[in-house]
């Protein structure tokens, strides 16, 4: 397990000397344009990875939050106090520098086999946005009518059944933009796993800037990436709130 | 088919069934007034125990609720429940509305569960609305799916919690004619209402209803012809006084 030491910090003069020489093509093509692009890929992989599981982890949590039991209940809101209430950066750090040294051996081998720095990214992120959601999902939940249980448990479903099928597919109808608004976080958040080495836009962005010294082009670049997912992103909620959203409105 | 022993129920301090003892037997129609507060939804709440009771003993189709073993999922499977609000399932067609139980709780094949969806939403005369969502259809088209969604469980029992007063005068008739055919064809039905001429032409007895007690149970000409109880003699004065200065 090796910790990449980004490269020191000895371009940033470039910004501020009045002759500096733009140069678009080095972010535009060639090999550091290849660096960028599998940057972003990765970017996408850990937000998409980590959206569907903090979405699961979130459903179970905000579930939990509601349960007849108190201790079940006790748990799932120490859960969300304790991960929106820490850092992120140093959950990261927590799942990358400490997380192995509790895991059993064979668990470890396995994850330094594997791409541990992307694992641990995960599951930080997962985490972290997993508190978030339950959030939503819980405020989501609490917004349906409670006689939509009531018909539901009168057509003899269990109440886990009931929220199946009648409580949150309308509850997550309703927090469908709210939740993207989470995927937008997470995929900036995401460019904290740099820091423990994962190879996702900003850290590519940072190494076009060492080997190239060309900082402005390689962050503006990175800069456009994010503006440009967001906007793409926040576009398909829009239309979605149109076509899907207003279907089960009055006509 | 449903017999209450003395049953009581408070919620917190405030005492909303009062030793209530009545007994409904198969294929019979029994309407249930009262005045505002009196404990009527609470009394048919608790037949599919939406609401739990606190003392006495309830026995619906055989099933002691109080019965620690009884599989209440499965009873209320058996029991259809009419809401005021209708509280239909908004983010489901209305042909998905009346399959859904049947489908997963049934565990009917789908075409089967559509088949007789469909008939029973010709019988409400909502056949061509299958496709539409909830919250398209008017308060009355509502209502009959909600009746029709009831009804595709087979239920043994149906419950009417007061179905037509959330809707404008003109579609009261359309919902209490589905309902009085549903009555003829042999329904055991517990129907709160105060739909008077529903109760005095389908009704085999009229529950009265006060703070949470039954004063008075006969027959319906026998209770509209000649009440007993003073409170009973009151209520249905003042039920029909305002009626009559709303149509001039
Ligand atoms: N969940 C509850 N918690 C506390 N009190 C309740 C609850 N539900 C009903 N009550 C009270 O119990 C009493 C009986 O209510 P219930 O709804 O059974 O009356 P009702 O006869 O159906 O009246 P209405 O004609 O207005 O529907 C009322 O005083 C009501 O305020
Ligand atoms: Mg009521």
């Amino acid at each position: 397990m090796i910790f990449h030491h980004p490269p020191l910090l000895h371009t940033s003069l470039g910004f501020f000397v009045l002759n500096y020489q733009f140069d678009w093509s080095v972010v535009t093509s060639g090999k550091y344009f290849d660096w960028l692009v599998s940057g972003l890929i990765t970017t996408l992989k850990l937000s998409c990875i980590s959206i569907v599981l903090a979405f699961i982890l979130g459903l179970v949590i905000a579930i939990m939050r509601m349960s007849h039991s108190r201790p079940i209940r006790w748990i799932a809101h120490a859960y969300l106090e304790f991960y929106r209430n820490t850092p992120l950066l140093v959950q990261i750090f927590f799942w990358y520098f400490g997380s192995y040294k509790i895991l059993p051996a064979v668990i470890n081998d396995w994850l330094v086999s594997t791409n541990f720095e992307f694992a641990a990214g995960v599951i930080a992120l997962t985490i972290y946005t997993s508190a978030f959601i339950a959030e939503d999902i819980r405020s989501g939940i609490l917004s349906i009518p409670k006689e939509q249980m009531e018909a539901a448990r009168s057509a003899g479903f269990s109440y886990l059944r009931s929220m199946q099928y009648i409580i949150l597919p309308q509850a997550v109808r309703i927090t469908i933009p709210p939740l993207v608004n989470q995927f937008l976080n997470l995929a900036k958040n995401s460019s904290l796993a740099m820091t423990i080495g994962v190879m996702e836009m900003t850290y590519q962005a940072r190494q076009v800037e060492s080997y190239t010294f060309k900082g402005f082009e390689a962050f503006t670049a990175a800069t456009v990436v994010y503006l440009v997912l967001s906007i793409v992103i926040t576009s398909l909620v829009n239309l979605y709130n149109e076509k899907v959203l207003n279907l089960h409105k009055a006509a | 088919m449903i017999t209450f022993k003395g049953v009581h129920k408070w919620f917190k301090t405030l005492h909303v069934l009062n030793d209530i003892n009545l007994h409904v037997t198969p294929g019979e129609v029994l309407v249930v007034c009262g005045p505002s507060g009196s404990g009527k939804s609470t009394l048919i709440r608790t037949i599919n125990q939406l609401e739990p009771i606190n003392q006495g003993e309830l026995i619906v189709d055989g099933i002691n609720l109080s019965d620690k073993k009884a599989d209440i999922n499965k009873l209320r499977a058996e029991i259809g429940f009419v809401f005021q609000q209708f509280n239909l399932y908004p983010h489901l067609s209305v042909i998905n509305n009346i399959t859904l139980a049947p489908i997963k709780i049934r565990k009917t094949p789908r075409a089967e569960a559509e088949k007789q969806a469909m008939a029973l939403l010709e019988r409400v005369g909502l056949a061509e609305k299958r496709d539409a969502y909830p919250l398209q259809l008017s308060g009355g088209q509502q209502q009959r799916v909600a009746i029709a969604r009831g009804l595709a469980m087979k239920p043994r029992i149906m419950l009417f919690d007061e179905p037509t007063s959330a809707l404008d005068p003109e579609m009261i008739g359309e919902v209490l004619a589905v309902m009085k055919d549903l009555a003829l064809s042999g329904m055991t039905m517990v129907v709160v209402t105060h739909e008077m001429g529903f109760a005095r032409e389908v009704a085999h007895r009229v529950v009265f209803m006060d703070h949470g007690a039954i004063l008075e149970e006969a027959p319906p000409n026998e209770f509209f012809g000649n009440p007993k109880h003073e409170r009973a003699q009151q209520f249905l004065r003042q039920l029909l006084t305002p009626m009559q200065c709303e149509c001039p």
